[in-house]
């Protein structure tokens, strides 16, 4: 008896925390339904006309071209990580020879070198290929930063598959190709899934290398929600329907992909 | 066997032509991290050597070591360096103990406990920028804020949050955003635990508090030093939350070297400066990464380590 009294206080203390972690994005998705008055009341309220005007005025802002990068930004860069780090993690896995420690050592540590020490050559050297303020110069470092991670991770994943099916793909006459294409991939589909989602979410919201190296071509969402405050003062239901309409995809699909998620994030190095 | 002894097995015979097909794969993400990773890094260096301002086409040249002289004599760097420090071992440390207990409230079933998750990890699948925003707007604000209103009926009213308690108010926000991501890995760790030793200890009459910490908390060790790890990783690099609330401000109270090294870079645009804080800020990571984190973990998981 005492022991199903603590469960329940256990569950409602998890619903209590669970909803205190949630309420801040909850309340800006409200103030987003918000008129201005309504958003600035001394006594927080709950209780307005819901209104779509701030989502229309962030679309006649000009979110449009900021979504476009960023879905450009993102999907680009994800699919180059997959490509790159594919066979990169079966060389690492499956096929190892001697050095490839040393490579995996050589990725992880790339994330140690912070970003912004990095800045200024990435400034002058996007300034003198003319890629200074163009999208594709974010697809590029969005996939270098995102690749030792993806790397990582993948390799776990591809060691997951038992040597003892690849050899018996092999007896039965089975070639790279096939031994690639119908026997690993099949199996490591949902590892490499759950790699692109954790760089896609990363990607979708950069905002150190968006913020220095875009200013009118190439900018991403999170341009988008620090011009708005300065142009504009602040609007607080109007940024509240611009930073809904910024996070909204990758929560959406990190909700959806949650299983995915947490095996992504702690199988890396732990394998 | 698995595949990494089948592998070995058959290594030693190997051709050199063998050995360079099964590395090939590896060449192109090699080959492509290190141009995006480490060729700026190694022009970083040779940018710190030289003066470059880039308003002044005229201004370039060879300097030795006085852009690095010219770090350590400012005083505002020491005043970075240690906020960094403070931002990435407080937000680290208390996300590590609120992942840990959330992960322990979520192992067992109950009503809810997927949407409990669901509603948990939401704080880190949030863009930082916004969520930055929505700290220092709708929560943070003195007048109309959440916390305002939550915390005015005891007396604590009318506080501006941001403006008074400015590394406080950074320190919520990315404490915020990183539970989740240390409550994931933390999750995963303990529900890969087997059951049947738990269920043994219990047997054996060991207390809840008992197999916790002798059995399920070293169990849980690499998976929190994993947590902390990454997220330090990504803490000390933190910019977002501190370019959108604060400014580094009020002063400097909050400026991080991330934060430092981008105002060094575009609003005084002097290259060779900015390039020897970048370097002297790699070796500080490192540092970090390194010593602090060592001392985090002693902290967390010495005393089964000395037992």
């Amino acid at each position: 008896m005492k022991r199903r009294a603590g469960g329940t206080a256990l569950t409602i203390i998890a619903w209590a925390l669970g909803i205190m972690f949630v309420f801040p994005v909850f309340w800006m998705v409200l103030t987003s339904f918000k008129q201005e008055a309504d958003a600035y009341t001394d006594t927080p309220t709950f209780v307005f006309k819901p209104t779509l005007d701030q989502y229309k005025l962030v679309f006649d802002g000009g979110l449009g071209p900021y979504l476009a990068n960023s879905l450009i930004a993102t999907v680009v860069s994800c699919l180059l990580v997959v490509a790159l780090a594919v066979p990169a993690a079966y060389a690492l896995s499956i096929r190892p020879v001697k050095g490839t420690k040393d490579a995996l050592f050589f990725f992880i540590s790339t994330k140690m070198l912070p970003v912004v020490a990095a800045i200024v050559p990435i400034f002058v050297a996007a300034q003198q290929i003319n890629l200074l303020d163009n999208v594709w110069a974010l697809v590029l470092l969005y996939t270098g930063m995102n690749l030792p991670i993806a790397v990582w991770m993948m390799r776990s994943f591809f060691q997951e598959v038992p040597a003892e099916v690849l050899e018996a793909a092999k007896i039965d006459g089975a070639g790279l190709r096939t031994e690639l294409t119908k026997v690993l991939l099949p199996m490591v589909a949902p590892g490499i899934a759950a790699t692109a989602l954790i760089c896609a979410i990363f990607a979708w919201n950069e905002f150190f290398f968006a913020v220095n190296l875009t200013a009118i071509n190439g900018p991403t969402v999170p341009v988008f929600l620090v011009g708005f405050i300065t142009s504009e003062g602040l609007y607080w239901a109007r940024l509240s329907a611009a930073a809904t309409l910024a996070v909204l995809p990758v929560v959406i699909v990190g909700w959806i992909a949650q299983r995915q998620l947490v095996r992504g994030l702690s199988m890396g190095a732990l394998k | 066997m698995t595949t990494a002894e089948m592998t070995a097995a058959k290594g030693a015979t190997l051709s050199r032509k063998e050995k360079w097909s099964r590395r090939g794969p590896l060449l192109p993400a090699l080959i492509f991290t290190i141009i995006i990773t480490q060729a700026p890094f190694l022009a970083t260096i040779f940018y710190s050597l030289h003066s470059w301002n880039l308003l002044n086409p005229g201004s370039w040249g060879f300097t030795g070591l006085s852009n690095y002289v010219d770090v350590f004599t400012d005083s505002e760097f020491y005043t970075a360096a240690l906020n960094t420090v403070i931002v990435t071992v407080g937000c680290v440390l208390v996300a590590l103990v609120f992942g840990l207990g959330l992960a322990l409230l979520l192992d067992r079933p109950f009503f809810g406990r997927g949407v409990v998750r669901t509603m948990l990890i939401t704080p880190f699948l949030i863009m930082p920028v916004a969520s930055a925003l929505l700290w220092k707007t709708s929560m943070l604000d003195p007048t109309y804020g959440l916390v305002d209103a939550v915390l005015g009926p005891i007396g604590l009213g009318g506080i501006d949050w941001v403006g008074e308690y400015p590394m406080a108010s950074v320190l919520a926000a990315l404490v915020w955003r990183w539970t989740p991501f240390m409550m994931l890995i933390i999750l995963a760790g303990l529900q890969s635990q087997p059951r049947d030793i738990l269920e043994a200890a219990r047997m054996d009459g060991a207390s809840n508090w008992q197999t916790f910490r002798f059995m399920t908390l070293p169990f849980l060790r690499r998976y929190i030093q994993l947590a902390g790890l990454l997220g330090s990783i990504y803490v000390v690099n933190t910019f977002d939350e501190i370019f959108m609330m604060t400014q580094g401000g009020p002063g400097i109270a909050t400026t991080n070297l991330p934060f430092y090294l981008y105002q060094r870079v575009f609003q005084g645009f002097d290259v060779g400066q900015a390039a020897a804080l970048g370097v002297v800020v790699v070796i500080l990571t490192i540092i970090v990464a390194t010593f602090a984190l060592r001392a985090i973990f002693t902290a967390i998981s010495g005393k089964e380590v000395s037992e």
